[in-house]
């Protein structure tokens, strides 16, 4: 399998010897920037047209085809529509506050993405705690929602960064729980040592109960965590009009919509990376013409496939499912997936203390 | 100059204009704002140490939670009620002295404190040993604060239903 570290070393000699060491760090910094907002850009131009062609199928339609060979220059046509709509100026908003804020859920965004390992060495913050500093990244998001809502002075926005705050906040303690779940089993919170780990068969397999049950509760406060349908009520459409963004216009609006898109992608890559083995290629004991013929196929791809087959899941539940109502969501929440959590939590130290893991 | 002292400086001057402006802003949603970017500079003090942990945990603990709950309690109290307005001369003066006591305390412990020189780990704690420390029964191990803690929160969720409850 290739091994990105060796292609980073050579990258990193290279710039040691041709400049002095501390324009280097700087260098390298520049670099290292560069490369993950244009992975991210790439990832989100790609969600976006698989969330039209992947709603279009649930729906029966055919999506966009008109733009490019089918429809495959909709989203660059979108975003240059976004670039020349007028900016709007609210009356009675704090408007530094109103153009922060879509930065900061951006920001958050796109930290939690520089976590990712795409594959072996392929990854652009990893240090022994990496899934907890996901979760502290992931987790001031919401601050950039709640101060949407609040400043662009509509009762309406301001009722949809309410219910997102109690919700999100809600939804990230049975995340939290379910990701420890997991920890417990893997020993560490390093992510590049889980997913070398899963090299010998993937969590989801290796834990089987509890991860199964993990698994599933991860999937479900995930959605909520990415405020999509059956989850969608900051944004609520026919209550709301669109939530916290109702007042954005032009790029403002377009960072909400591509950091909800990609919040989806690195809650489906979170998952990958912890349940189903990151860019591990899949591994059954006792097989081993099979193993080795896996290995054939690269990381990167095995990461990007499995992350888009649950991103593919989480669209297949946001067109199926309708609306839940906020008490359901809180109950759902606070009396079902917490309890299940804590419990699941429980079982999996049991299993892991016992030597019931494989 | 090392590119550390520079990390440093940019983090230092952040962390004080946000919170000389977040104590000057007359705006409570602004200061609660700049509070945040205050905690940002913090944690990033923390990674800079390499004590990745404690950054973790300050982001998490008050990026998440306590700057969220703040803002919350600002957009249930409503708009116009929480500015701040002009406050007397006395509470100023009081303010400023009190400051600047807090100051003189902190220089002059800074100044006769002996700091211990590069006894962390470049790596950072490993997360075991934390683990180990938190909840260890041995000397300079933390069950005991930990459990206590643990209380306090009880406590809190029992007095917060309480108030919740109608009847």
């Amino acid at each position: 399998m290739i091994d990105f570290s060796s292609i980073v070393t050579a990258v990193d000699c290279f710039l040691e010897s041709a400049m002095p060491h501390q324009l280097a760090i700087v260098v390298k910094c520049i670099l290292a920037a560069v490369c993950a907002l244009v992975a991210y850009l790439s990832f989100a131009i790609l969600m976006i047209y698989m969330e039209r062609k992947v709603c279009a199928s649930f729906q029966c339609r055919l999506g966009p085809t008109r733009v490019g060979k089918w429809g495959l220059l909709q989203v660059f046509s979108d975003v240059f529509k976004m670039i020349i709509k007028e900016i709007i100026e609210i009356k009675d908003s704090d408007r530094i506050l109103y153009n922060l804020a879509p930065f900061l859920v951006v920001m958050s965004s796109i930290i939690t993405f520089s976590c990712l390992p795409f594959a072996r060495g392929l990854q652009v913050l990893d240090f022994n705690i990496g899934i907890f500093f996901i979760m502290a990244a992931s987790s001031f998001g919401i601050l950039g929602i709640l101060l949407a809502g609040w400043s662009s002075s509509n009762k309406f926005s301001m009722i949809g960064a309410m219910r997102s705050g109690g919700q999100m906040i809600s939804y990230e303690l049975s995340m939290g729980l379910s990701i420890l779940t997991l920890v417990v089993l893997s020993g560490t919170m390093q992510i590049s040592e889980i997913t070398e780990m899963q090299t010998k068969g993937w969590f989801i397999f290796r834990g089987h109960i509890p991860a199964v049950i993990a698994f599933i509760i991860y999937l479900i406060a995930g959605n909520a965590e990415t405020n999509r349908a059956p989850f969608d009520l900051p944004e609520a459409e026919s209550e709301l009009t669109a939530g916290f963004h109702t007042e954005y216009s032009g790029m403002g609006f377009g960072f909400f919509y591509v950091a909800e898109f990609m919040n989806m992608f690195i809650i489906a890559g979170i998952a990958t990376t912890i349940f189903l083995g990151g860019w591990a290629p899949l591994y059954i004991p006792g097989l081993e013409g099979f193993n080795h013929a896996m290995c054939y196929i690269p990381g990167s791809i095995w990461f990007i496939g499995k992350t888009l087959f649950i991103v593919w899941v989480l669209m297949w539940i946001r067109w199926t499912f309708p609306r839940l109502r906020i008490d359901q969501v809180l109950v759902l929440e606070w009396k079902f997936l917490v309890p299940i959590g804590l419990i699941n939590l429980l079982i999996m130290t049991i299993c892991v203390v016992m030597g019931w893991t494989f | 100059m090392s590119i550390n002292l520079v990390i440093f400086s940019l983090l230092a001057l952040l962390m004080i204009v946000s919170a000389l402006f977040a104590v000057a802003s007359s705006k409570i949603m602004r200061a609660t704002t700049l509070l945040l970017f205050v905690l940002f500079g913090t944690a990033g003090l923390y990674f800079m140490l390499h004590y990745t942990f404690l950054g973790a945990v300050q982001i998490t603990v008050y990026a998440g939670g306590i700057v969220v709950l703040l803002i919350f309690v600002v957009l249930l109290l409503g708009k116009g009620s929480v500015d701040v307005t002009q406050t007397s001369m006395r509470r100023y003066l009081a303010g400023v002295v009190t400051a600047m006591t807090g100051m003189a305390v902190t220089i002059y412990l800074i100044n006769t404190t002996q700091f211990a020189q590069n006894t962390v780990d470049p790596d950072g704690v490993a997360m075991r040993e934390l683990g180990m420390a938190l909840m260890g029964t041995e000397k300079y191990n933390y069950i005991l604060p930990f459990e206590v803690m643990s209380v306090l929160l009880l406590a809190c969720t029992v007095g917060a239903i309480l108030i919740a409850r109608k009847k």
